[in-house]
């Protein structure tokens, strides 16, 4: 339980720190930048959601009668890119990343805050031509952009939509540099690379990719815009291009992207575990090498997205067994987590029901994925709903559910005031039960033949589509519900005090909301990260207990 | 330490010291070079596929290259490399005027490469061998008829590498002009030089790719000489 | 109730209705008693531990349990190995649904923004269904028109990418008569969703009713002799050698000595590059004077000239094969010396060279 910290919290912080829109439009401050990036996620994810609405509602019925084909691919279309490129990429990294990172450290502020703010603008670039892409029509590719369909048949904005993912990636790729550079050169004293929280390792795995994939996606998709504008022969086998060529540069990039949406969410994870049990990580070299090692075979395996798109069958074996290599890291997070509530001393808040949600749909998430993996069960998952309930339970099931975690966990460090907890607790439950409901149905459909992408659909498959529409109406009512407590609570939550999870961690040694320069001493790390021991909270909470009682 | 921040010209309130904000400024360029690396890396990936898939059409694309004029060019870069290089000397020597002087050596010999670039470029426009849609209309033999479409295929490739390596070329003589400007001003120093350095690191970095595209692109067919 | 028994009703895996069905869905269930069997045992394990050690006092401080390296290294390497057994399995059906069967009776089939066309091999095509004969092995040869396409038959568990520019390959055994659903799996546009069909398997002799009743239609490779004298393609490709171009007959499957030195393995998609890109491989000893037929055929008539080189490679190639070209076309397609070659899945342009 949350309990108030009486002290004398400092009244001047980032927040009241300038009141006007330049104070915030303008602001170098990497805590302002990051609820900048809250407000324009959240937008995104809103929009992406009601796009996802319409595709659950399309599909209750069999026959296409919602809508017409040609929108119904716009629809899915526009809820994948908006889910990846403009919600689930930069989420965690851009929001808590910033806000926490250089708190973390014990530093004053990212490395180089004006490209961070640079890359903010160039997020809202970005999102502003696809948003324009929208207005105009949108776009009906699948946020795959496989050519020849989108370099020569689509008829639809493919290169204005390019262009925004372009743009949109350098956002990522300047994010991730400036995590970089930050964890390397501005760590506090005595802060050595063991004694980083987890948080940090699974973002400097998580800004490896996006440094070294994202370029690798931005040249593929200009090179598509190219040919879509100039008809040179790149993809298009007509004019001499392969179009099995996109699909390897495209995966190259997207299939580590992946990971950039995972890891930091598994990162969350870490902390919440520790924080929620007051136990150290178990096996803490572990899990964080597992975050590298993710990283680093992630650029290996994206064959495996290709099993039957005429690859090698030679090649698509070595794509197999090295994506077997990245199931083992991520197995190893699960067992080390599993393994640190033993003994704990368990807290049951909201972020501890999030963390144990995230354990048991990502393992379900992560396990599906050893099903896709295997080349002879690949051929007939392929491109069916068995992928989509797959990475959606990676994907909700693992990245958003440990986007909430955190969002509830910092919520009182960012605002200074507590959620309500009950609300909290119910909204994580209803998540929870409608995210099954609405994609376990969809592993059924899938290895029953139903493909991905259909507007319509054989008449057998319609009572799997029913249950996974009612579990989406329920999803979305707890996605909505944290709108309005988190709302409700800026005003009138509970002033949280320093540290009210009593957690371990420099974030929890400055004031809520924390001041500008987050310090205002020079913090000086002496000790390993999560332990509990050196947390005074704990030991004046008891001291006030005693006194009590 | 906060007092440091406010005396030091030059240092950023965020950075705890001088040395910190060099290793940043070091570090995130080399990062930034890892990232361009992987950028022009796809298109060197097309490139390596296309010419294994036809690589007879890439011989014939090699001859409509001038090597004489790549050559001028891989030379021009070679020697700005240099002369960066020893700006970039001249910086930690704190000798200003030495500084100007080589900086403004290697904005030249960047302009003049893009200058020998747009003849080149030229030369391919009025042979319509550019090969958009519109513009694609190359000669019956030049190159030979057979082999035109894995022809234009390769000039895609040689438009689309040179072109971005070209657009780094303009960026870098932006870069040199700013650094001309603040040198000439007396902004650096032997203490506070590392902006000199780490675009010195970017301009070699262009050069070295410029390195790679020549062989590839000009030098394909080189022991060959005409067409089949 | 009700509910409970409409969901009952909902199968778990579809009709096994090919020569692969049975070990995929035994692979599958097998999965998931696995996946089953690890999501249970952690879920039971964290929930157990949450109730068990749940918060009791404000300032409890547990007991740290620091890392186990035994612990490391069990949960490191059980899974390793499980996931090597996955693997093989995978691996296992997967080699035998891409390699290219022997005996197998051919059916051309192109797709197209949006239906399929198949064409039998004696000619009977069909739009949007497949019938087939039960219990013969049948392998598709299939390219695409204009986008990407994937033809999937779920009750056969199979799937392969139709692709513009190449041919795919995919094969199977029908071991159950009935009509199944066909279905595009890669997206193609507007009416990706329509462009589907029926499967339907027929006993052989029901098959062979089938195929009298059609209209009678030239076999493909009938077909595509016509079209190699109204090409005039014979005044230069003779039966015998010295004609301007080299003589085609037995040359699918053998190996060419091309002109820049190198050799291929004259495959469907070596025969398809030179018809619509003559120029892009030449042949020792010939002059690159052959003109491109991009554009003049479509993909139903590359295939159908294939068909025909194919089977004059088939009488004549036994009885006059050239001393430049291996033993047996099947055998040395074959061979294990040149695995890579037979990679069927890689028919296109880039392995060859």
């Amino acid at each position: 339980m949350a309990t108030e910290v009486m002290e004398t919290t400092s009244t001047r912080n980032y927040l009241n720190n300038g009141h006007t829109v330049k104070s915030w439009l303008l602001t170098l401050d990497h805590k302002r930048i990051g609820l900048l990036y809250l407000f324009s996620i959240s937008i995104f994810f809103a929009i992406g959601g009601v796009y996802a609405s319409l595709i659950r509602l399309e599909l209750i019925t069999p026959e296409g009668d919602l809508m017409t084909a040609e929108t119904y691919n716009k629809v899915f279309t526009m809820h994948g890119v908006m889910m990846i490129f403009f919600f689930l990429i930069p989420s965690i990294p851009a929001v808590m990343g910033n806000f926490l990172l250089p708190i973390m450290l014990g530093a004053k502020d990212v490395a180089f805050p004006k490209l961070n703010l640079l890359s903010w603008y160039i997020f809202i670039l970005g999102g502003s031509l696809m948003l324009i892409t929208m207005i105009n029509g949108g776009i009906d590719t699948g946020w795959t952009f496989y050519p020849p369909y989108s370099s020569i048949y689509s008829n639809t904005q493919v290169t204005l939509a390019g262009v925004s993912i372009f743009i949109t990636g350098f956002s990522s790729i300047l994010t991730g540099l400036n995590f970089m550079v930050t964890i390397h050169t501005m760590r506090a004293p005595g802060l050595t690379w063991f004694r980083l929280p987890l948080f940090v390792w699974a973002h400097y795995a998580t800004s490896l990719i996006q440094i070294l994939g994202t370029p690798v996606v931005a040249i593929t998709v200009l090179a598509l815009a190219l040919e879509r504008t100039f008809q040179i022969g790149i993809f298009d086998p007509k004019l001499g291009g392969d179009p099995v060529l996109f699909q390897h540069m495209f995966w190259f990039y997207s299939h580590p992207a992946v990971y950039i949406m995972i890891l930091p969410s598994m990162g969350v994870i870490s902390e919440l575990i520790a924080n929620m049990t007051r136990k150290r990580i178990f096996g803490y070299h572990f899990v964080a090498f597992s975050s590298l090692a993710i990283a680093v075979f992630g650029f290996l395996v994206w064959g495996h997205h290709m099993f039957t798109s005429s690859q090698s069958m030679y090649a698509g074996m070595v794509f197999s067994l090295i994506t077997y290599a990245v199931a083992i890291p991520s197995a190893i997070k699960i067992f080390n987590w599993t393994a640190t509530i033993y003994k704990g001393s368990v807290s049951y808040d909201t972020p501890m029901i999030y963390a144990l949600a995230f354990i048991g749909l990502f393992t379900v998430g992560g396990m599906t994925g050893l099903f896709l993996a295997a080349l002879g069960l690949d051929v007939h998952l392929h491109d069916t709903y068995f992928v989509v309930a797959h990475f959606h339970y990676v994907m909700v099931g693992g990245a958003i559910i440990g986007y909430l975690g955190g969002i509830h966990f910092w919520w009182p460090k960012m605002t200074g005031r507590m959620y309500p907890e009950v609300w909290g607790r119910i909204s994580a439950a209803i998540i929870f039960l409608g995210f099954n409901l609405t994609f376990f149905p969809q592993f059924v459909v899938g290895y029953l033949g139903m493909p991905r992408r259909y507007h319509a659909y054989a008449p057998e498959f319609q009572v799997l589509h029913i249950l996974s529409s009612a579990g989406a109406s329920i999803l979305a009512v707890g996605f909505i519900m944290p709108v309005f407590y988190f709302a409700w609570s800026v005003k009138f939550g509970k002033k949280a005090g320093n540290n009210p999870w009593m957690a371990s961690g420099l974030e929890w040694q400055t004031s809520s909301p924390p001041p500008t320069e987050n310090f205002t001493y020079q913090p000086v790390v002496t000790h390993e990260p999560y332990e509990f021991e050196h947390v005074e909270e704990i030991k004046n909470a008891g001291k006030l207990e005693n006194k009590t009682a | 330490m906060a007092e440091h921040a406010t005396h030091v010209p030059g240092l950023a309130h965020h950075f705890v010291s001088m040395e910190q904000q060099k290793e940043a400024g070091t570090i995130g360029m080399w990062i930034f070079l890892l990232t361009e690396l992987m950028f022009f890396g796809g298109l060197f990936l097309a490139y390596a596929i296309f010419r294994y898939k036809y690589p007879d059409g890439f011989l014939q694309g090699s001859h409509l290259l001038s090597v004489p004029l790549g050559g001028l060019n891989t030379f021009i870069l070679i020697l700005s490399s240099l002369t960066m290089a020893l700006g970039v000397y001249y910086s930690q020597m704190g000798d200003r005027k030495k500084l100007v002087a080589f900086l403004t050596m290697t904005l030249l010999l960047g302009l003049a490469f893009l200058v020998v670039k747009f003849f080149e470029y030229k030369e391919k426009f009025d042979h319509h061998l550019f090969p958009a849609i519109g513009f694609w209309n190359p000669a019956a033999d030049h190159p030979p008829e057979q082999y035109h479409q894995h022809v234009r295929v390769f000039l895609w490739i040689y438009f689309a590498m040179t072109g971005l390596h070209a657009l780094h070329m303009i960026v870098g003589a932006g870069i040199l002009i700013t650094l001309i400007y603040l040198a000439r001003k007396g902004t650096f120093t032997k203490e506070y030089n590392s902006p000199v350095e780490i675009s010195g690191l970017y301009w070699h970095f262009v050069d070295i790719v410029w390195i790679f595209l020549f062989p590839l692109l000009y030098l394909t067919g080189f022991h060959v000489s005409g067409g089949h | 109730m009700s509910l409970l028994t409409i969901l009952l009703q909902v199968p778990f895996l579809p009709e096994q209705a090919s020569s692969f069905a049975q070990e995929v869905d035994m692979f599958y269930l097998s999965l998931w008693a696995l996946t089953i069997f690890f999501s249970v045992a952690v879920a039971v394990a964290a929930l157990f531990f949450m109730l068990k050690y749940r918060r009791r006092r404000i300032d409890e401080i547990p007991e740290q349990v620091e890392g186990a390296m035994a612990l490391e290294i069990t949960w490191t390497v059980i899974p390793f190995l499980i996931s090597l057994f996955i693997f093989g399995w995978g691996a296992k059906i997967y080699y035998q649904m891409y390699t290219e069967p022997k005996d197998a009776m051919e059916i051309y089939v192109t797709g197209k923004q949006w239906m399929w066309r198949a064409q039998h091999p004696d000619g009977i095509r069909e739009i949007n269904q497949l019938h087939l004969p039960l219990g013969k092995r049948i392998k598709l040869t299939m390219t695409s028109e204009d986008v990407l396409h994937s033809y999937f038959i779920p009750a056969f568990r199979t799937k392969a990418d139709v692709v513009p520019g190449r041919y795919t390959m995919t094969w199977f055994t029908p071991t159950k008569a009935g009509t199944y659903h066909l279905f595009c799996a890669e997206y193609c546009g507007t009416q990706h969703s329509g462009m589907i069909g029926n499967v339907i398997v027929l006993e052989p002799s029901e098959y062979q009713q089938w195929l009298a009743g059609g209209p009678k239609e030239a076999s493909p490779s009938a077909t595509g002799q016509k079209l190699f004298a109204s090409l005039a393609c014979n005044t230069c490709h003779y039966d015998k050698d010295g004609g301007r171009g080299p003589s085609l007959a037995g040359v699918f499957g053998s190996q060419v000595k091309l002109e820049n030195g190198t050799t291929v393995i004259a495959d469907e998609g070596y025969l398809r590059e030179s018809i619509l890109n003559p120029g892009a491989k030449i042949v020792a000893g010939f002059q690159p004077v052959m003109p491109t037929f991009q554009g003049q055929l479509s993909e139903e008539q590359v295939l159908q000239l294939i068909a025909y080189i194919k089977s004059i490679g088939a009488q004549e190639g036994a009885v006059a094969a050239k001393p430049a070209a291996s033993p047996a076309p099947p055998t040395a397609k074959a061979s294990p010396a040149a695995p890579t070659t037979q990679a069927p899945a890689a028919q296109g342009g880039q392995k060859k060279d």
